[in-house]
């Protein structure tokens, strides 16, 4: 008999990870320290946090070089780690209007209260391949160039007026903020029609790719969000937790990036207004921020006929971990099932008469 | 692995997880939502099953772990491995000597006693999906007992191909109430879940759902009075290592196409080996 039971052992999983370690090792360069990874790729450590949803650069770092740069396998190694802590406490709620703001534009206004702070953006760069950025001094030089030709530094007011507050003094907006109640989805199933906090919890910690093509695709056409930034900040917030004997602490700051869009008109409370969408990440990623301004708005203002609309249809498909992890399951042997289909198959061919 | 907790996830979340179990059993093939944590797995390879299993494992346990019957494979050698790293507990490929059982895709061929747990690894637990896609709806389905959706595309099956065409997975419905996703167990197994002596655990941890058939309870499938439900076809074939013709058989295909079927189910094959079973010829 040619078949012989096919017996995996241990050895055989261990291997195929030390190989793919041996990947790494073949080169002649030496691996990068981690606080390297968090600092040239300060964009990259910023998205593994935020789809980790796992406030932690230097882990994230190791995630980073534990999985080759694998986004997908580097925010699940967050997430796996995270639910080895236990939940201590929860901070306070931020006013985000105390951010130390490091970038924050409109779109809506030429200028507006604060003005325009362009900081550290690639926005308007040309997109030329920088050669001259392979010599490490070059780099250096040029960045310090940067600093040392200024003259003066005017510095960023530590709160800056919101874009959003003008037009809600006029009473122009129209904001989904009736629903306040606060549920922890790392701690509770997410019930539908979720509450607005699980929406942007989901949202924010959902894979960036998810969220831009989700978004894109009502932007472009199947939905009708023609999004204007009102305002999308950058910078850092001081979280605090209430004190055993009174008062609060302040247990850090994180990076985040926000965004406050203004969507369609609505006259869902009588006049027409403005309806907005808000988004708010982990770290640097404006593109993960806008787009989660437009779902939160089209899930809630939206007609629902759109995917992008469909607060399920959105809520259940935005996490990197979850559909990376089952795209990848089906890699796993499914002989059993396959057994069982092809007894049907056969069957019905046979009532078939073409047997 | 010594800086982690027994059992990995944190006693809290293990706490959650033993309550909805306790919900489950309660009310039998009933979906419980869980708040399901992520676990050094991939989601979609056992994260339900997983954290079922480590929700419950205690010093004194035997695990035993099985991926399409086969405790070799290697899904079901690493479910071990890290169970053992996390626990310190013995693992075994002897279904008798197991208290709890990990499963893919397969029930064992020997009956599970009262004192044993077999827990499935769930990928989909909505039976309704194929007829519906909204969770919320199909919620709202199972709390009316609103099944004639179901029972319209079991019916259009026959109109068209005279058979039903589902072949793992197939609906049963549990304790006379709810419709349950075995698990993607071929139907072959579908009936040793009917007042089973052991408890039936299902964890899907990507869909975030623990569901339950309790010992004893009833588990029919989906079937018309004249098109009554079959299991697999594997008549005239027996397994070509112990020459067993009463087990689930994997169809091997050989160099130039020739069939040959061994047992799906690894230790009642390799049992029935050494206690003398042969292959007749």
């Amino acid at each position: 008999m040619g078949y012989v039971a096919i017996r995996v052992n241990q050895e055989a999983i261990e291997n195929a990870e030390a190989l793919f370690y041996h990947l790494r090792t073949k080169g002649n360069s030496s691996a990068p320290t981690l606080d390297q990874v968090a600092q040239y790729f300060h964009l990259l450590v910023d998205r593994i946090m935020s789809e980790g949803s796992l406030y932690a650069p230097k882990l994230a770092a190791l995630a980073l070089l534990q999985s080759a740069g694998d986004t997908l396998e580097s925010a699940f190694l967050l997430r796996a780690y995270r639910s080895t802590l236990s939940r201590l406490d929860y901070s306070l709620p931020v006013d985000t209007r105390n951010m130390q703001v490091i970038r924050r534009i409109s779109a809506a206004f030429k200028d507006l209260p604060g003005g325009q702070l362009l900081g550290p953006s690639l926005d308007y760069s040309l997109r030329l391949l920088n050669f001259e950025l392979l010599e490490e001094d070059t780099w250096r030089r040029y960045a310090r160039s940067l600093i040392e030709g200024l003259e003066r530094i005017v510095p960023i007011p530590e709160n800056l007026p919101k874009l959003i507050d003008i037009l809600r003094k006029e009473g122009l907006v129209v904001e989904n903020v009736a629903d306040r109640s606060f549920v922890d989805i790392t701690r509770e199933p997410l019930s539908l029609p979720a509450k607005r906090s699980a929406v942007l919890q989901s949202l924010s910690r959902g894979e960036t790719g998810g969220l831009l093509l989700l978004a894109y695709s009502n932007m472009r056409g199947y939905g009708d969000i023609h999004p204007t930034v009102g305002e999308l900040r950058v910078g850092y917030l001081k979280l605090e937790i209430p004190h055993p004997k009174g008062g609060t602490i302040c247990v850090g700051e994180v990076k985040v990036t926000e965004a406050e869009v203004i969507a369609r008109f609505t006259s869902e409370r009588g006049e027409p207004r403005f309806s907005i969408g808000y988004g708010l990440c982990f770290g640097h990623n404006e593109t993960k921020a806008i787009c989660m301004a437009v779902l939160d708005n089209a899930i809630h203002f939206g007609t629902g006929k759109n995917p992008s609309e469909d607060q399920e249809f959105v809520l259940m498909h935005v996490d990197g971990v979850d559909s990376m992890g089952f795209a990848n399951h089906y890699k796993l042997p499914h002989y059993v099932t396959f057994q069982s289909d092809l007894d049907r198959l056969r069957s019905m061919r046979s009532k078939d008469g073409k047997v | 692995m010594e800086r982690y907790n027994f059992g990995f996830l944190d006693e809290e979340a293990k706490r959650e997880i033993r309550r909805k179990i306790l919900k489950a059993v309660a009310i039998p093939g009933y979906q419980v939502p869980f708040a399901s944590r992520e676990v050094p797995l991939l989601k979609g390879w056992g994260t339900g099953g997983l954290q079922i299993t480590l929700s419950l494992i205690g010093k004194e346990d035997i695990l035993k772990a099985i991926d399409q019957g086969c405790d070799y494979s290697l899904n079901a050698m690493n479910i071990k491995r890290f169970v053992r790293a996390v626990t310190g507990v013995e693992t075994t490929t002897d279904t008798r000597r197991a208290t709890l059982i990990q499963t893919r895709h397969r029930i064992p061929e020997e009956e599970l006693r009262e004192d044993q747990i077999l827990i499935f690894q769930v990928p989909y637990p909505e039976p309704l999906r194929w007829v519906k896609a909204s969770e919320r709806e199909t919620r709202r389905m199972h709390a009316e007992a609103d099944y004639g959706l179901m029972w319209l595309s079991l019916y259009e099956d026959m109109v068209r191909y005279k058979e039903v065409t589902i072949g793992a997975r197939y609906p049963v419905l549990v304790n006379r109430r709810y419709i349950m996703d075995p698990s993607p167990i071929p139907r072959w197994d579908v009936p040793k879940l009917h007042m089973s002596k052991h408890l039936n655990l299902f964890g899907a941890g990507r869909e975030k759902k623990i569901y339950a058939v309790p010992p004893h309870t009833s588990v029919e499938p989906l079937e018309f009075e004249d098109y009554p439900f079959r299991v697999e076809d594997f008549s005239g074939k027996a397994c070509a290592l112990c020459g067993s013709s009463e087990s689930f058989l994997d169809e091997i295909v050989e160099d130039g196409g020739r069939r040959t079927y061994v047992c799906s189910d690894t230790d009642y094959c390799t049992r029935r080996r050494q206690s003398g079973a042969t292959v007749k010829s």
